[in-house]
């Protein structure tokens, strides 16, 4: 009797792996075809590879460039302004969010100017920046920082405000002051959703700094891209494309890496 | 000498096109170790009442004085437990349990000790590295009753903290809060809506009428019901009667609407 559960239960872990092996080969097999279809493409004139450039291209740029040490060069400075404009953004965005839970007043009165803020579209204030900060670092980091600052001070602020009235009340029962009732409740209780709003920055901020580089910068993978499009070097395009993609999913995994170490407790 | 004393306590809520009476002229006095039931119509103020008392609300007119001192604002002299447990799911049952020692800055190693003693006494002394989310109902509504004791507060404001949880632990729960309460020598008021657990647990009962509430009649629980456990003082001869006092009483508020 027990054994034949035990095969049943043997079958269906057995099916459990089959799915997910399956999944696993069709994701590779995606990603090998794509790449082999736009070498053959490339090869074989269906595209023109002075436009769509090839892998095996890339590949070659890839390892050029490595060598001479500019990739590296372009690569960290990006990482370096996409990472600090993310942190500035999310940390600016948390701390105005806290500012508005603390003065109902104040968050009543800048409504509608968060509104507006955040339906404009952050990039066209690009100019604005390089005027205002010059045209170098400070305006990429300012752009990457502010693309996400709005958005992440209206979902955490929300995220406050929502906390349960009675975890409050039992706070406040012991005397707590506001001040106590912020850090050991609201702050705490809202950890999920800052962390599910790191995730949507990370990808704001390579939006910030990509356009941000494409128009002051000298270097970065921005550049790269609108420094390849000019002088008609499409493998330089695609070889920045391809690193972003890498990088900005590392990133995106890296967070949630942190979502699941940090967020595992906050279900009640 | 009348620990809570509540003057002529009336209680308004406004908005922008109505205001409500919430509480009207409300007086009453509650003495040391007293375990006091407040029952009514179901929204007739009974929480309100409670929040009044435990100082998150201010009455507007008429006041309410603990141990001679008016009300002002939340004290940790009153302990406030609440249909949920609301412990946070983000600490330890023991970070949990010493919330209050350390909001108030009174944690310290003799307190904390002190804590997990209750706990102990709770029979939840192994479960102090768990989290909330690994107990059951009961486990943690008398987490949540340890959390309001080791602030060692003078009046427990319970506010139909029975009310969530299934039957069968709802009586243990009942026997054991109101055993650790005449333990600590604890004045006590239970806001609830079961007529049953307000015979079985208290001295006093308190029968409020639909909103505006007030006062309509207070039941005196005679010696021999209110000296039991709450679970055998329910299966006394003497309870049914009681029951069928308070039920036609408060039937008879219902059907004045």
């Amino acid at each position: 009797m027990n054994s034949k559960y035990e095969q049943l239960h043997k079958e269906y872990k057995n099916k459990l792996t089959r799915e997910k092996r399956l999944i696993r080969l069709v994701q590779a097999g995606i990603l090998v075809s794509f790449f082999a279809l736009w070498e053959i493409a490339a090869s074989r004139h269906w595209v023109d590879p002075l436009l769509f450039s090839s892998p095996s291209r890339v590949w070659n740029m890839f390892l050029i460039r490595i060598q001479d040490g500019s990739l590296l060069t372009h690569t960290s400075v990006t990482l370096f302004e996409t990472i600090l404009g993310f942190l500035l953004g999310t940390l600016l965005g948390t701390l105005l969010a806290a500012i508005l839970w603390w003065s109902p007043f104040l968050s009543r009165v800048l409504d509608p100017y968060l509104v507006i803020l955040n339906s404009m579209p952050k990039v066209a204030l690009g100019p604005i920046l390089i005027v205002g900060l010059g045209p170098g670092f400070a305006s990429i980091i300012a752009m990457g920082a502010l693309i996400s600052v709005i958005i992440t001070t209206i979902v955490v602020y929300n995220a406050f405000r929502n906390v349960d009235d009675n975890y409050v009340k039992v706070i406040r029962s012991f005397g707590a002051g506001k001040k106590q009732a912020f850090f050991s409740v609201i702050f705490p209780a809202s950890y999920p959703t800052i962390i599910s709003t790191l995730k949507v920055n990370v990808g704001l901020s390579w939006v910030g700094v990509i356009v941000g580089e494409y128009l002051v910068s000298k270097q970065g993978l921005g550049y790269m891209i609108i420094y390849g499009f000019q002088v008609f070097n499409f493998t330089m395009v695609m070889l920045s494309l391809l690193i972003i993609a890498v990088l900005a999913t590392c990133m995106y995994q890296l967070v949630e890496l942190l979502e699941k170490r940090l967020v595992t407790r906050h279900q009640s | 000498m009348a620990l809570l004393e509540l003057e002529k306590v009336e209680k308004l809520f406004f908005s922008r096109d109505s205001m409500t009476t919430a509480i009207k002229n409300i007086s009453c006095a509650i003495d040391k170790g007293e375990f006091v039931s407040v029952i009514g119509p179901s929204g007739c103020g009974k929480s309100t009442l409670l929040s009044l008392i435990s100082g998150l609300i201010h009455p507007t007119s008429g006041t309410i004085k603990l141990d001679g001192k008016e009300i002002k604002k939340p004290t940790p002299e009153t302990g406030y437990m609440l249909q949920q447990d609301y412990l946070f799911p983000w600490l330890t049952i023991e970070q949990n349990i010493t919330l209050g020692l350390k909001t108030m800055g009174k944690l310290t190693e003799e307190t904390r000790k002190h804590s997990l003693y209750l706990l102990n006494e709770l029979g939840l002394g192994d479960r102090a590295n768990h989290y909330p989310n690994e107990l059951s109902g009961g486990m943690r509504q008398r987490a949540a009753l340890v959390r309001m004791l080791t602030s060692d507060p003078k009046l427990l404001l319970l506010d139909e903290p029975f009310s969530a949880l299934d039957y069968q632990t709802k009586l243990k729960l009942e026997d054991l809060v109101f055993s650790t309460i005449k333990q600590h020598r604890k004045t006590a008021i239970l806001v609830t809506h079961d007529i049953g657990e307000a015979i079985a647990m208290s001295d006093r009962i308190i029968l409020l009428s639909h909103r505006p509430a007030q006062v309509i009649r207070i039941f005196n629980i005679p010696d021999e019901l209110r000296n039991e456990l709450p679970f055998q003082a329910r299966n006394h001869p003497a309870f049914n009667g009681w029951f069928q006092d308070v039920w036609k009483e408060l039937e008879s508020l219902e059907q004045q609407i």
